[in-house]
């Protein structure tokens, strides 16, 4: 958009909201929405609580471990199935429907076999990420052109330099791509872990602050749920556009 | 078999009688680049004029002018006497990437410029029926896009054009993206429809053989800023085989005097 | 159609839009494949449950049992009722909502620039955590749960409407504006069917978001439907039921999204577009 002739960065909306946020919040329109400034106020005190700081490690840790399962497992199925034809036609379809399956279901099972802890959590992570990785990788792999391997083959590749040296190199744009939508469903994953399993982390500091009515805080946290969501798909897409060119230029 | 008129250099040419399509001092800049610079041009009715010269001398530009798609920086375009800056129902437009709509049937596609004004159903499949007809694609009405070729698909979008029964048809590179030999065909169908259709017809094209073979008048503009640069008419008679054309005389030296002039251009 | 976007519809940002993801491929293998692949499924499963890996891992034939059981006393018949009301209600009204407000954001500049990077922010955050918000405000109940389905749907279906109609062939709009065709003419016309496929690929979308939020509702808040099925044999050490409860809306949710894309190809014919 346009304004006086400067052209208005598309996020720059998101200032409007916050603006009408915190009038409405000011007003009193809305139950249970606390002027804006004062979440605010709310996210800069909670940030120093200790409660916060442990449960960020906890959340963090948990995904990070969810996130480099489903990577270090992901991707290597994908790159099976992009290249067994026996392996794709058994697993590909259990692939498509996790992928889009109401996983939360699941999440009650993990509960059970996991226990109420972070255990569950890395679970709920690995569950929810890992299905997006597989399908783009094998995609990735899938799209390589035959005349790629082939040139590696004609120069002697052995099997393990073909897979390193070239198929995992031609696929990493696509492999970046699921990770980043791997990422995305990641954070879903921990945050609606937490959320079931209630002891744990944020789903803990959640349960606190709604059931005493403490709004600003629970706002407070949530916003800083959505700037760590909105971060890392950032910082993916900052690496993707890094192999972009060459994603173009293998057509 | 009459002589090639040549009329030379940018002095203005004296108008023909009867002109539909009248362009006076249009020019045009994108940003910095100047496309098109004080085009006085004269079309006249019943005829086939192409408009030809190197890639990006504007020749799309003053097309699209022409149909009222692109404004113009200044000058005017008048179609019968009358000042146009929209697009009007006295022209119809072919386009070069055919334009076709994906999710509609043939006769769909070709009746679509009666469905927009509001004629009923019955009546504009009539029209159109007839017009897919004409342009030798009957047996294909209930098909869609993707099941044609692409000189079938440029077809549909010339039936498009004629069912509006405009007096102008405004075709932009019609048989760019045709293969070879269905170009043929329809440059000989193109000959045939200009004979019993009445119609004006201007016509874009890259190709210096297409543009003798199929015209009347041969407009060619200079590089960027485009100008007209000479005016050709090519006195060609098209009544018999039109096989006999390509290896007629004056059609050969109509084609290489072109080609001397625009070969400054691509040097 | 030159529009090449990822109907993903997770994509955090628009800049990039190569349409390099492959979410819903290969449901055309063969039916044999399929059926070996369900079987190989099962067999694991049972193996897994006679070991058995954990006590709280019933085997494939128990929950197969325990499932009949669940359909014979109509406890799942009963659920499934309280359960589809409001994922149905949610993927209607934000299929309404969606595509209008997706339509006038992708046409109109001022509405793109307020609402989009809303939903942008929407579609990449965890917004399930919303969900018990939704329930203290609007208490235990078919309001509730039909909120929760429409948060988790209308972002996708939103973003997928704005970017089919930001995207949409060009050359058609000329096409039809130089045929006169009127500002209604051509969103009519041109820009929603041109639109149509994306469209309906956001639905689809929408659909396995609603199913998501509505379970996570039930799960979290109110004690009804699937969700008050699977926490009460859970609690009771049904395992096998509680297995067989969420096999079910799995397998239900699969089936309405493999049905929802037959239609898509059928009605779309996406090979068809290429024109
Ligand atoms: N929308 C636009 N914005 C900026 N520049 C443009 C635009 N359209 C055309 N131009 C420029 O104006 C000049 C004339 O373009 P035009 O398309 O009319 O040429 P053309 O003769 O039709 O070329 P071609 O034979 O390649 O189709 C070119 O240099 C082109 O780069
Ligand atoms: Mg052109």
């Amino acid at each position: 958009m346009t304004l006086f002739g400067y052209r208005v960065p598309m996020m720059a909306s998101l200032l409007v909201w916050c603006v009408v946020w915190e009038v409405v919040g000011r007003l009193d329109l809305v139950f249970l929405l606390p002027p804006f400034s004062d979440v605010l106020v709310a996210a800069v005190s909670l940030v120093q609580t200790p409660s916060w700081q442990s449960a960020t490690v906890t959340t963090l840790r948990a995904f990070a471990m969810g996130m480099a399962l489903s990577i270090v497992i992901g991707v290597p199925l994908g790159i099976l199935m992009g290249r067994v034809k026996i392996a794709d036609d058994l697993l590909g379809m259990w692939v498509n429907i996790f992928s889009s399956a109401p996983l939360s279901a699941i999440v009650p099972v993990l509960m059970i076999l996991f226990g109420f802890g972070e255990k569950t959590i890395v679970a709920a992570v690995f569950l929810f990420a890992i299905w997006i990785i597989v399908l783009d990788t094998r995609a990735g792999v899938r799209h390589i052109s035959p005349s790629l391997i082939e040139m590696a083959r004609s120069y002697g590749a052995s099997r393990p330099a073909l897979y390193t040296k070239i198929i995992l190199w031609a696929a990493l744009p696509e492999i970046l791509a699921g990770i980043r939508l791997g990422l995305i469903r990641g954070v879903k994953g921990v945050v609606i872990g937490q959320l079931l399993v209630a002891i744990v982390g944020y789903g803990a500091l959640f349960e606190t602050f709604s059931r005493n009515f403490r709004m600003a805080e629970f706002w407070a946290l949530t916003i800083i749920l959505f700037a760590f969501a909105l971060l890392i798909a950032e910082l993916i897409e900052r690496a993707e556009a890094k192999v972009e060119y060459y994603a173009g230029a293998r057509q | 078999m009459g002589a090639t008129a040549l009329r030379n250099g940018p002095s203005p040419v004296p108008a023909p009688i009867d002109s539909i399509v009248e362009v006076r001092g249009i020019s045009k800049t994108y940003g910095n680049v100047e496309a098109l610079r004080g085009i006085d041009l004269d079309f006249p009715r019943g005829k086939l004029t192409s408009l030809l010269g190197p890639s990006g001398c504007g020749k799309t530009t003053l097309l699209k002018i022409i149909a009222g798609l692109i404004r113009a920086d200044g000058g005017t375009v008048a179609i019968n006497g009358k000042r146009v800056s929209a697009p009007g129902p006295e022209r119809a437009f072919v386009f070069q990437d055919f334009a076709l709509m994906p999710w509609a049937t043939v006769t769909r596609n070709v009746a679509f410029g009666l469905e927009l004004r509001g004629t009923n159903k019955a009546e504009r499949e009539e029209i159109a029926r007839r017009y897919i007809a004409e342009v030798g694609l009957a047996g294909f009405e209930d098909k869609y896009p993707h099941e044609l070729s692409g000189g079938m698909r440029q077809r549909v979008g010339l039936a498009r054009a004629l069912s509006v029964d405009a007096d102008v048809l405004l075709l932009d590179e019609p048989f760019s993206a045709v293969d070879e030999q269905n170009r043929r065909k329809f440059q000989e169908d193109l000959i045939r429809l200009r004979t019993n259709q009445n119609k004006t017809f201007i016509f874009v094209t890259h190709s210096i053989e297409e543009a003798v073979y199929i015209s009347d008048r041969i407009v060619l503009l200079s590089p960027r800023p485009g100008r007209v640069s000479q005016i050709i008419e090519p006195e060609i008679d098209r009544s018999g085989d039109p096989e006999r054309i390509h290896r007629d005389r004056h059609y050969l030296d109509t084609v290489d005097e072109i080609w001397q002039g625009l070969k400054q251009y691509v040097e | 159609m030159a529009v090449s976007i990822r109907t993903d519809g997770e994509a955090a940002g628009l800049a990039s839009s190569s349409n390099r993801s492959a979410t819903g491929a290969s449901w055309d293998q063969p039916i044999l494949l399929r059926l070996v692949s369900i079987a190989l499924f099962a067999g694991i499963w049972e193996v897994a449950g006679r070991i058995p890996v954990s006590f709280a891992f019933p085997t494939f034939s128990d929950t197969v049992v325990a499932f009949f059981g669940l359909l014979a006393d109509g406890s799942l018949a009963t659920a499934y009722l309280s359960t589809l009301q409001p994922l149905v209600l949610g993927v209607v009204l934000s299929a309404f909502l969606g595509v209008s407000l997706g339509t006038i954001c992708g046409l109109w500049r001022t509405g793109e620039w307020l609402v989009i990077p809303v939903f942008i922010v929407l579609q990449a955050a965890p917004v399930a955590a919303f969900i018990p918000m939704v329930t203290f405000v609007y208490g235990i109940g078919m309001t509730a749960k039909t909120l929760a389905v429409m948060i988790l749907a209308l972002p996708v279906i939103v973003l997928n409407t704005y970017k089919a109609v930001r995207n949409v062939n060009e050359s058609l709009l000329v096409m039809c504006r130089s045929f006169l065709g009127t500002n209604w003419q051509t969103v009519a016309k041109i820009i929603l069917p041109d639109a149509s496929p994306v469209i309906f690929a956001g639905l689809r979308l929408g659909v396995a978001a609603g199913f998501v939020g509505v379970v996570l509702a039930e799960l979290l808040i109110t004690p009804t439907g699937i969700g008050d099925l699977i926490t009460f044999h859970r609690s009771r050490a049904d395992y096998a039921e509680m297995y067989a409860t969420i096999a079910s809306i799995i397998a239900l949710s699969t089936l309405t999204l493999v049905f929802l894309q037959w239609v898509e190809v059928r009605v779309f014919r996406p090979e068809s577009r290429g024109a």
